[in-house]
């Protein structure tokens, strides 16, 4: 399954490069980008794993840029 | 301004006070004091992150450098250049901040398409709906001034609909019962009722926003040569940083401050920032702006090829012509031209072929149809009938052949339609397609755009052809060609090539060629999932704007890498040899990263 969520304070460019890469080593992650300028995430993983994906997704942001928060698609 | 931002204008306007104040100041350890101040009130957030950074194992992130760069600054007694850099790091910062805003802004106005609402009716009453929530065969009304939501069809009242957002075309289009209705067009005066073809996520608009919000995932070369650099580049910079302090600190160990400066600077311009937005950021721009001009373009890697191709193949019927029959030329043998056109068209009165349309569009008297009897189709040869009481044969030499007359020889442009009775031919009738308005001045913007070999590919005769060719401007032609034909003409091409169709039957054309065009394509899903570039209404025109806004966008990006990749360049350069300044050092971060999204901004205006 394919979601799309909204990134606010997405400030650095570089970091969203390396949170993408992090983000698609999360187990069960098929596949994650980060769009910098459309500030959105789009995750594809599957349905069961979501929220978890998605909760360790924002530990991630969150460590690269204190103020990014993952909100609803 | 965020209030993020408003809150980092009121901290560098207190730190820059605190300084001016430091500066007038004559006690030694007030102004040290002072400087202190202002440094914390400046960086605390940047040091904070910084060793909450460290300890999870991030070492090369842009806070740390500009931590290491201005402690490093205080420990060998420059503060205020500590202070100063802090200062231009952070107010750079919030130019890009505000610049990233800006331009983050322009390209969501360009994609401004997407509808919010839908007005479904509910118990006699209107309410608003989540276009989401619509389902296929709802009905849904569209007041004067909305955007339809989504794709159908109209069932009561009439009104003129705005396709600007979607086909660049400025001039609306008047809609009426049983007409459909595309989403993200703009009802301009009348109410519409509308039956929902399809769910949102199906519909034209969100399909469109799906593609190029899409676009970005297919990166062009410079992209990827930039996020490859940018891995290599700060990591590399880091340890020239190091072994800059190092190595001469172990022959001279008093040069130990000098040299430590020296690597400072180094850490600040060590950040690949500047570099990964600009570029992205220029070609998002590109397909942005394209798509406003009703110019879908599919990716990055699509608009880097579109700049370079140099042979263009067209398809001729729908592409560069209209694709609509008309009669050109009457010939009469022996009755008068008028009654031969009625004798032609009460004989195709029945038949729905376009050659008959044309010919039934040509003739204006009224036919009636108690007069033609006996009216049949002759597969492959024509048509006949009797018509007032004669008998009236209309079809091309193969029927003239069935019929035992003589063909003559005729060279014209296009079909020629022979009308006859049994014995003798009393006329022909030539029909033929006609070119777009705009191919000819295409074909001569193209070659002006640097497009040198223009092909042009059709299943029509060899004469229709090279008229057609004639016409236009362009530089060869293949004729007869059957479809499968076709896609064997575009593998005989070695260069890199687009190909431009009208989307309709030429999908594996599209699919063939380096940049598939498809024209047109407004409403056609076959269309616009088999091409690279969608056009989205019929204007050849369209096509050197496409090339000219990928030229922009090359040259942009080609501009920001060069500038960004130059200037750092210059800086580390300067201030290994002990030329540079802390200042040169963070212009050469932050400033240049300003100065690239202002560049790739460019492209967002005309």
């Amino acid at each position: 399954m394919k979601k799309t969520y909204r990134m606010q304070n997405l400030d650095c460019a570089d970091c969203a490069a390396k949170m993408e890469n992090k983000i698609n080593e999360i187990d069960g992650v098929t596949s994650a980008k980060i769009s910098f300028i459309m500030q959105k995430l789009t995750i594809e993983a599957d349905e069961n794993d979501i929220e978890r994906i998605i909760r360790e997704a924002q530990k991630i942001c969150k460590k690269f840029e204190p103020d990014c928060k993952i909100i609803g698609g | 301004m965020s209030n993020k931002q408003i809150k980092a204008l009121i901290r560098i306007i207190i730190t820059a006070m605190l300084m001016i104040t430091a500066f007038l100041c004559r006690i030694f350890i007030v102004k040290y004091l002072l400087f202190i101040i202002a440094f914390i009130i400046i960086g605390y957030d940047v040091i904070i992150s910084a060793f909450r950074n460290l300890f999870r194992g991030h070492v090369l992130d842009e806070n740390f450098l500009m931590s290491i760069a201005t402690i490093g600054a205080f420990a060998i007694d420059e503060y205020t250049e500590a202070v100063f850099v802090m200062l231009f790091f952070k107010i750079g910062e919030l130019f890009e901040g505000y610049a990233v805003g800006k331009s983050r802004k322009s390209i969501s106005q360009l994609m401004e398409i997407r509808p919010d609402i839908a007005n479904i009716e509910k118990d006699g009453k209107i309410i608003e709906v989540d276009p989401q929530d619509v389902k296929k065969g709802d009905i849904i009304i569209v007041k004067p001034g909305e955007k339809i939501p989504l794709d159908g069809t109209v069932i009561e009242g009439t009104s003129s609909v705005n396709t600007t957002a979607l086909t660049g075309e400025a001039l609306p289009q008047d809609v009426q019962i049983g007409d459909d209705v595309i989403s993200g067009c703009i009802n301009i005066n009348g109410v519409l009722k509308i039956k929902v073809s399809c769910e949102f996520e199906e519909s034209t608009v969100a399909k469109i926003l799906e593609l190029v919000e899409n676009s970005v995932d297919n990166k062009s070369q410079s992209e990827k040569f930039i996020t490859r650099f940018s891995k290599y580049y700060t990591p590399i910079v880091v340890v020239l940083a190091i072994l800059l302090t190092a190595i001469p600190t172990v022959f001279h160990p008093e040069s130990f401050s000098e040299n430590l400066r020296r690597s400072l600077m180094f850490l600040v311009v060590s950040c690949p920032c500047a570099l990964v937005i600009s570029v992205p950021l220029a070609f998002f721009g590109g397909i942005g702006f394209a798509s406003k001009q009703g110019i879908l373009i599919k990716g990055s890697n699509y608009l880097e090829t579109l700049a370079k191709c140099k042979t263009f193949v067209f398809d001729k019927t729908g592409t560069l012509t209209k694709g609509n029959f008309t009669v050109q030329k009457i010939v009469t043998f022996s009755a008068d031209e008028n009654e031969l056109l009625e004798n032609a068209c009460a004989a195709e009165y029945f038949s729905e072929h376009p050659i008959a349309l044309s010919i039934k569009e040509k003739c204006k008297k009224q036919i009636d149809e108690r007069e033609i009897k006996n009216a049949e189709e002759i597969p492959g040869k024509g048509v006949s009938a009797i018509i007032k009481g004669k008998k009236v044969f209309v079809g091309n030499d193969k029927l003239l052949k069935t019929l035992g007359i003589n063909t003559p020889e005729i060279h014209e442009i296009g079909t020629v339609l022979f009308v006859s009775d049994e014995k003798e031919l009393l006329g022909y009738i030539v029909i033929s397609d006609t070119i777009k308005d705009d191919a000819k001045d295409t074909v001569a913007k193209l070659k002006s755009l640097g497009i040198k070999d223009i092909k042009m590919l059709t299943g029509d005769k060899k004469s229709t052809a090279e008229y057609f060719s004639k016409e236009t401007g362009i530089t060869s032609y293949e004729a007869q060609l059957l479809p499968q034909e076709k896609v064997k003409a575009l593998d005989r091409i070695d260069d890199c090539f687009c190909f431009v169709g009208d989307g309709i039957n030429d999908a594996p054309s599209l699919k063939k060629a380096d940049i598939g065009i498809a024209m047109g394509a407004l409403g056609s899903d076959a269309a616009i999932e088999a091409a690279d570039v969608v056009i989205m209404d019929d204007k050849l025109s369209k096509i050197p704007e496409a090339i000219t806004i990928s030229q922009k966008t090359l040259k942009i990006a080609k501009q920001n890498i060069i500038f960004a990749l130059a200037i750092k360049f210059i800086v580390l350069v300067l201030s290994a040899s002990g030329l540079g300044t802390m200042f040169l050092a963070v212009f050469a971060d932050v400033g240049v990263s300003v100065i690239a999204i202002l560049n790739a901004m460019r492209m967002l205006k005309k």
